[in-house]
Parts: C-alpha cells; structure tokens; sequence
C-alpha cells in the first residue's frame, strides 16, 4: 500500500469548496511539489493532510505504517515566532512533543535525537543561541531539524524558501534534496516553480486546471505548459 | 526601620499578606511568558473586569460565597477569549477590550443601581485597586490561596514542556499529536483562577501589571525560554515582597506599589539588557 492516498479529495472553508476531486498516491521516496496559483488551495491541502482540517469530501487513506503523528511539518513563520526568547535547543526538542504523551518530560533517547537532528542540520554550534537572533536560512534549519525529531518518514514543507536569499534557497533545496536521498518522503508546497521542476519526482498542480503526475508528463502537460509560460512571461516574481 | 518591620511581622494579618502576596506573584509571573508572547498581555485586565462584574452580580444577589459565582464565570470568559483558531470572528485584543469594558460597566450598574452600602465608590474603588483586602485575609483564605497556588505551580513544572510546544507553534503541536486545544483549555483555566487570587491582592485594575512586567523584564535579559520563565518567577516575588513592605513601612497603598517596583525593576532590566548585548527587539 502506497504511503499516503487521496481519494476524490474536496477542499475548503465551510461550504465554500475550493477544489474538488483531487486523486493521487504518495510513495515512500516520493519528492511531490504542490504548485498552483494563490488562492488554489494549497496551503489547504497541507493542513487537511496534518489533520488541522476535515476534509469537505473524500478521504485521504495513510498506510506503510505511517501514523497519523508521524508526519512532520515546517510550518510558515508566524509573527509571534520571529521575537520568540528561546533557545535552538528547545525548539528542536520540541518535535518530540507529540512522542511524549502524557509523559512531563524528554526521554535520553530523545534528547540524543535532537542532537543527532541538529548535527544533520548543521546547526549544533549553535544550539545555545537564541532562536530570533538567528539569519532567515538558520531559523528555517532549526524548524527543518524540529520536523524531523517528529518524523522519520515524511516531511511536508509549507513554501521552505519564502524570504531567503538566492544563495540560501539553493542550500536550503539541497538540504531538502539530501534528505530525500536518505529516504525520507517529500511534500512541499511550492511558488518556486523553477525548482519543483528541477527537484521534485512528482508534481501537483491545483488550481483552475488539476494536474497529478511525474514531473516530464507535468512538462507535456497543458497546465504545465501553461503555467510555465505564465511564469516566464514575469507575471510572478 | 527593622525593629518597625519586626512590629508589623508579629500581626498575623500581616504575615498573611506577604505569604499570599508572594504565592500569587510567583503564579502571575509562571504563565505570564506565554501570555505576552501569545499576544494577550491584555488578558489578565480583561478578565479581572469580568471578576469584577461577576462580584458586582454576586453582592447584588446577596451571595454568601462569592467564589462560587467569580471563578466559573471567570474560567469561561478564559476559554472563550484564547479560543483561537479560524472560526473566531472577533480577534483577540478586540474581544479582551470588548468583555473587558462590558463587564466592568455592567458591574458598576449593577452596583449603583442596587446598592446595598452607603459608600459605593469607596466599594468600586477598593475592588479595582485592591486597597485593604489583602489585608483583611482570613487563615481559611490563606489556605485556599496556598493550595490553589501550589496546584498552579505543579501542574506548571508537569506540562512546562508542553505549554512551550503550544506556545511557540501551535499547528505543529497538533499536527504531530499534542492535543494543543486541550492545553490552551489548561492554559485558560489557570490563568483565571490565578486572576481571581490576584484580584484581592493588587485589587483588578493592576492585574495585568503582575502577569506582565516580570516576564517582559526577564526577556530583556534571557534568551532562551527556561531562563526567562525561571527569571520572572524570581523577579515577580522578589518585587512583589519588596513592594509589600515598602507600603508597610511607607503606609502606602499595596497594589500600586508593588506595581511601581515592578515597574522600576523592568526599567533596570531593561538597561541591562541594553549593557549585556545592545538593544534587542
């Protein structure tokens, strides 16, 4: 069984439906970038897939032995974040929140996982800092090591690159792209839409026109075509 | 100056005080760091109004416990207002300034319109600035107050990681499997028992000064979480000691001047903050 299935998927606010019969599998290994235009339902899809949101219609089947909790998630950044007095420390470790249960306090092997995730991220020399004097690339790295204390199998990643730098989007990419190659499992949401192509295995798109598929029938595609001609006639970014 | 603090120290009423005023420094300052880093410094105002209107309701109805009637309608008003999420209408501060308003004037109507003393702004006035029932505490008072607070405290250090989890990101917390509603529920519900402690204390209108100053202070100094909850704790009680017995031996009003400590020690975190590592936002 593939690792996360949507079926005749709809999305939306109340009775207002933004999309409607969204079908495709997710597989262990995958690289699926979501892409579409604002408004699309994207950033919708992301949270009826944590299950912040039901779904208006459908069903989304995990399987794998994925549980429900075993997903990880690189959020935006919200305001309240970006003046937060903590530590890289503590945020990390907070990822293991949702292993804890009920239990009050970080188990060895949990602390020991922060680390081991912190070091993959490269940010262990920096663990004491604190978290809002950090530059944009490293707040994103302290998340990405967070979402992985939470996950050993899929990360969903809400636009990863928002606000950086072209120099830092590139590593942030191949941070992405290593862990993948470990066999970590990728959704990413995405207005990059350069880098989907280059990046990703599969391909979501949403919006007027829906589009599933591996990333060369994405570029045969129409909405493909599409909207790759929008983009490079400079109507986004 | 010593010997005049020692006379005082031999009433119990006295020692009642600084032991009540204590425990409720130290529990305002524990939840005050999430509260001004979730954006609801204004809560413990808020909710201090509805207090004071739920006691408006109470004298008017000739209650003979008071609590019964302030600390449930206070822990609802609490869950109502850090409800969040999409479906709120009303976001937060125009929902704390909305109940807060109305509850305060429909208390003073309330009050005016059935008034049962002959010195009605001397009641209102004792009720928002907490002038004398701190020290007009009762020992079953005092009892009440130290279990409650250590309730507040223990269920504090048990869920701390959690609070912090919640409080830095919300979504993630849900979406990985921490029940983040049942916490905010937690959250709320605390706060208003703290508040309705806190309310005999510096009386409603300086509440908010408790639950905020102490943590702003300390993250002008700290940078990561656990020393900037740690710091406040101890800042909280050391200004709300200090507080008490200048308006001891001062014969000044216990609110306000504990208030005005706290005030003076953020000022001097604040310059160390500036000395230790530039001036942070």
């Amino acid at each position: 069984m593939a690792l996360i299935t949507i079926q005749d998927l709809s999305l939306g606010y109340d009775s207002h439906i933004i999309a409607e019969g969204l079908d495709l599998t997710v597989n262990t290994g995958d690289y699926l970038c979501i892409v579409g235009e604002n408004g699309s339902g994207k950033t919708t899809l992301m949270k009826t897939l944590l299950s912040l949101q039901e779904p208006a219609g459908g069903q989304i089947l995990i399987g794998d032995g994925l549980k429900r909790n075993e997903i990880g998630y690189l959020p935006q950044q919200t305001v309240v974040q970006k003046d937060f007095p903590a530590s890289v420390k503590e945020i990390v470790i907070s990822g293991c929140q949702g292993r804890c249960g009920l239990r009050p306090f970080y188990s060895k092997q949990e602390k020991q996982l922060a680390m081991t995730n912190m070091e993959r991220m490269g940010i262990l020399p920096l663990k004491d800092r604190c978290y809002r004097e950090l530059s944009g690339g490293q707040q994103q790295r302290v998340l990405l090591a967070r979402a992985l204390c939470a996950t050993g199998k899929v990360l969903l990643l809400d636009e990863p690159v928002a606000g950086l730098d072209p120099k830092v989007t590139t590593e942030m990419y191949e941070l992405i792209e290593n862990l993948n190659r470990e066999g970590i499992t990728i959704i990413m949401i995405s207005h990059d839409i350069a880098a989907a192509i280059r990046y990703a295995s599969h391909i979501l798109h949403i919006g007027s026109s829906v589009f599933y598929g591996k990333k060369k029938e994405y570029l045969e595609s129409d909405a493909g075509k599409f909207f790759l001609l929008q983009q490079n006639g400079g109507k986004e970014s | 100056m010593i010997d005049k603090l020692g006379m005082y120290l031999q009433y119990p009423f006295v020692r009642y005080a600084l032991i009540v005023g204590v425990l409720i420094a130290l529990c305002s300052s524990l939840l005050g760091v999430t509260l001004v880093l979730k954006r609801f410094s204004y809560i413990g105002d808020g909710l201090s109004h509805v207090a004071f209107g739920a006691m408006a309701v109470a004298a008017v109805l000739n209650l003979t416990n008071e609590m019964m009637l302030i600390l449930p309608v206070t822990v609802i008003s609490a869950v109502l207002l850090l409800r969040t999420g999409q479906n709120t209408k009303i976001k937060g501060d125009a929902a704390i300034a909305m109940i807060s308003v109305a509850a305060l004037a429909f208390g003073y109507l309330l009050m005016n319109i059935f008034s049962t003393s002959s010195n009605l702004s001397g009641d209102v006035c004792s009720t928002l600035f907490g002038s004398t029932s701190i020290l007009t505490l009762t020992q079953k008072e005092v009892w009440l107050c130290t279990v409650l607070s250590v309730v507040v405290v223990v269920i504090f250090v048990l869920f701390y990681n959690k609070i912090f989890a919640v409080t830095f990101d919300e979504d993630f917390s849900k979406a990985t499997g921490t029940n983040s509603d049942g916490y905010n529920l937690l959250i709320a519900v605390v706060i208003a028992v703290i508040i309705v402690l806190a309310m005999n204390l510096v009386g409603s209108l300086l509440i908010s000064a408790l639950v905020i100053f102490p943590a702003l202070s300390a993250m002008r100094i700290f940078r990561n979480f656990k020393m900037v909850t740690v710091c406040s704790a101890v800042l909280s009680v050391i200004c709300a000691l200090a507080g008490m017995i200048i308006s001891i031996l001062a014969g000044t009003p216990v609110g306000s001047t504990i208030v005005a400590v706290d005030a003076a020690a953020f000022a001097a975190c604040h310059m160390a903050g500036m000395i230790k590592g530039g001036v942070r936002k």
